[in-house]
């Protein structure tokens, strides 16, 4: 009974992992098909589609738009979010649980339902579909993400330290920029790179707010996925992936996912 | 420092503010539009009315949310179902090999983005897909499986696309118990079952709670998946907004369903706190 128990138990982790994982692998194996069809199992062999997904100009557009809101918004959001963040935690104001919920909320409103209520507002107030309102958009969805890692660094600062450093003299600000800052430089710098990630992903909300001019990778590969079924996308989405895995790999063995998602065990 | 107000503290604070006064104005502003009358065939809208709300009873929207509420609760379902035993792995495997692989292969979907993620569905569930293929050649079936814009086919991909962030709630509350109540337990004669019925089970209860209402939340705004797995055969309410705005550019219409989404996700989300509070005063937590 036991041992029954224990085989069905590694059989439905084993068919779950293997469910995850199946259509990354799929994709990665037909992407090096040489049929203009979506066909499994692939015939031949050809590389013809990497040379189409580097070469294709909507991508291409698509991936230096999508880095140029990527760096705005993330960059944005780091700095917006760490002041937000350390003001929220450190002093008393009037309206400081509203003003922390508002920002908190992109959390649980559907990005569809954001990306159309902030494109009926830019065209209220007269606003095109520009970069701007772009990168407005990415910096309201992922400032949470900011705010909670840098909620999670302060919470490790010892108060005592700021209290030193203010009693030998130091103004608040040099306080902040002596004290805080280094501290919570590792916090900041995981805040930034998960803010950066979701931005240059962001699909849903984006396609509301973005035109022809201001399309980023997302929509511009959803767009040729709606008009082609040739394997250009799964190369392009092969490229992708090998880039997340490697990415991931590094990100565990140096600074351990367990850790940055909090998910230790306790012994 | 606690009190007094350091000189710097309106330049942190302000442009926070001004950020969340821009979210608070373009949720306004799409409140104010579903009052607003509807011209076809034009972006402009009209006076003020309650028209559009009347369109919410016509059955062919409250079929698209019945059925955007049902497949959110079949992913929930099969998300708890599959999502905690690879949590409990990941938190209590003694092969670190094991947990890395249900790590990196369980979050890997969660960062390659919506569409990637989509993508690869519509190549495994296609006509001439993975599993169509894999069978056909197998001698198993003679005509392709329809997979492709199918309720089945929508919850596949959407389950897939939730897990983790399933796991990794379920990691978390499993992560905080203590291992010496299995332990005791099972020293007092109770079987592998028993434990995990009468003593991991119920000590995980908010997370399994918070888990599947997250899920069920999360899933009844997804847009992507129900959009090209969906292919315009299964539409969720994100879909129907879409369609709404961008090809009839009926926006007052597509602002009502998606204050309606929105309405719906809070109350879910406050009668999940409310259950978390009961948990928490009968004592399991």
């Amino acid at each position: 009974m036991d041992r029954l128990l224990r085989v069905l138990y590694g059989v439905l982790i084993g068919a779950t992992l293997i469910y995850v994982t199946l259509p990354s692998l799929v994709v990665v194996v037909t992407a090096f098909s040489d049929k203009a069809l979506l066909m499994f199992p692939p015939t031949g062999f050809s590389l013809k589609w990497f040379e189409r997904a580097w070469t294709y100009d909507d991508f291409r557009k698509g991936m230096v738009n999508g880095l140029i809101i990527t760096a705005w918004a993330s960059c944005i959001a780091l700095a917006v979010g760490t002041m937000a963040a350390f003001v929220i935690e450190r002093f008393e104001f009037t309206g400081k649980r509203t003003l922390e919920a508002v920002l908190l909320s992109p959390l649980v409103i559907p990005h569809f339902t954001l990306g159309i209520a902030m494109l009926i507002l830019a065209s209220e107030i007269s606003l095109s579909r520009t970069f701007s309102l772009v990168v407005a958009c990415h910096v309201i969805l992922v400032l949470p993400f900011v705010m909670r890692s840098v909620y999670v660094s302060l919470k490790n600062i010892d108060p005592a330290l700021e209290r030193a450093a203010a009693s030998l003299g130091a103004s608040p600000f040099r306080v902040f920029m002596k004290i805080d800052l280094p501290l919570l430089a590792p916090g900041l710098a995981g805040g930034w790179l998960f803010a950066a990630i979701l931005s240059f992903n962001e699909f849903t909300a984006t396609l509301f707010v973005t035109g022809q001019r201001t399309q980023t990778l997302p929509v511009a590969m959803y767009t040729y996925v709606r008009e082609y079924a040739d394997p250009t996308m799964a190369a392009l989405s092969s490229m992708l992936i090998a880039v997340t895995v490697l990415f991931l790999v590094a990100a565990n063995r140096w600074l351990g996912l367990e850790r940055i998602l909090s998910i230790e065990a306790r012994h | 420092m606690q009190d007094r107000r350091p000189a710097y503290f309106a330049w942190f604070i302000l442009p926070s503010v001004f950020l969340a006064v821009a979210l608070v104005a373009s949720l306004a502003s799409l409140f104010q539009y579903s009052f607003r009358e509807y011209i076809p065939g034009s972006i402009k809208v009209g006076d003020f009315t309650l028209a559009n709300f009347g369109r919410m009873g016509s059955w062919v929207y409250l079929r698209v949310f019945i059925d955007s509420l049902l497949l959110s609760a079949c992913t929930a379902a099969a998300n708890l179902i599959l999502g905690y035993p690879l949590a409990y792995s990941l938190v209590r495997s003694k092969s670190s090999l094991l947990k890395s692989t249900i790590l990196i292969t369980t979050i890997v979907p969660m960062f390659t983005g919506d569409i990637v993620r989509t993508y690869s569905w519509l190549v495994v569930l296609g006509k001439n897909g993975f599993i169509n293929g894999t069978l056909k050649a197998a001698g198993i079936i003679d005509t392709p499986l329809e997979l492709l814009y199918t309720p089945l086919g929508v919850t596949v991909a959407l389950v897939q696309y939730s897990l983790p962030v399933m796991v990794i709630i379920l990691a978390a509350a499993i992560s905080h118990i203590d291992v010496a109540y299995e332990k005791a337990a099972a020293s007092l004669g109770a079987g592998p079952l028993r434990v995990f019925w009468n003593v991991t089970l119920p000590l995980t209860m908010p997370g399994i709670l918070s888990g599947t209402v997250t899920i069920f939340a999360w899933t009844l705004s997804a847009f992507a998946t129900p959009q090209l797995v969906g292919g315009g055969k299964v539409n969720m309410i994100s879909n129907m907004v879409y369609q709404l705005g961008f090809s009839n550019f009926d926006f007052p219409f597509a602002a009502v369903l998606s204050m309606a989404a929105l309405a719906l996700i809070f109350a879910i989300l406050g009668l999940m706190s409310l259950g978390m509070r009961r948990l928490e005063r009968v004592g399991l937590h």
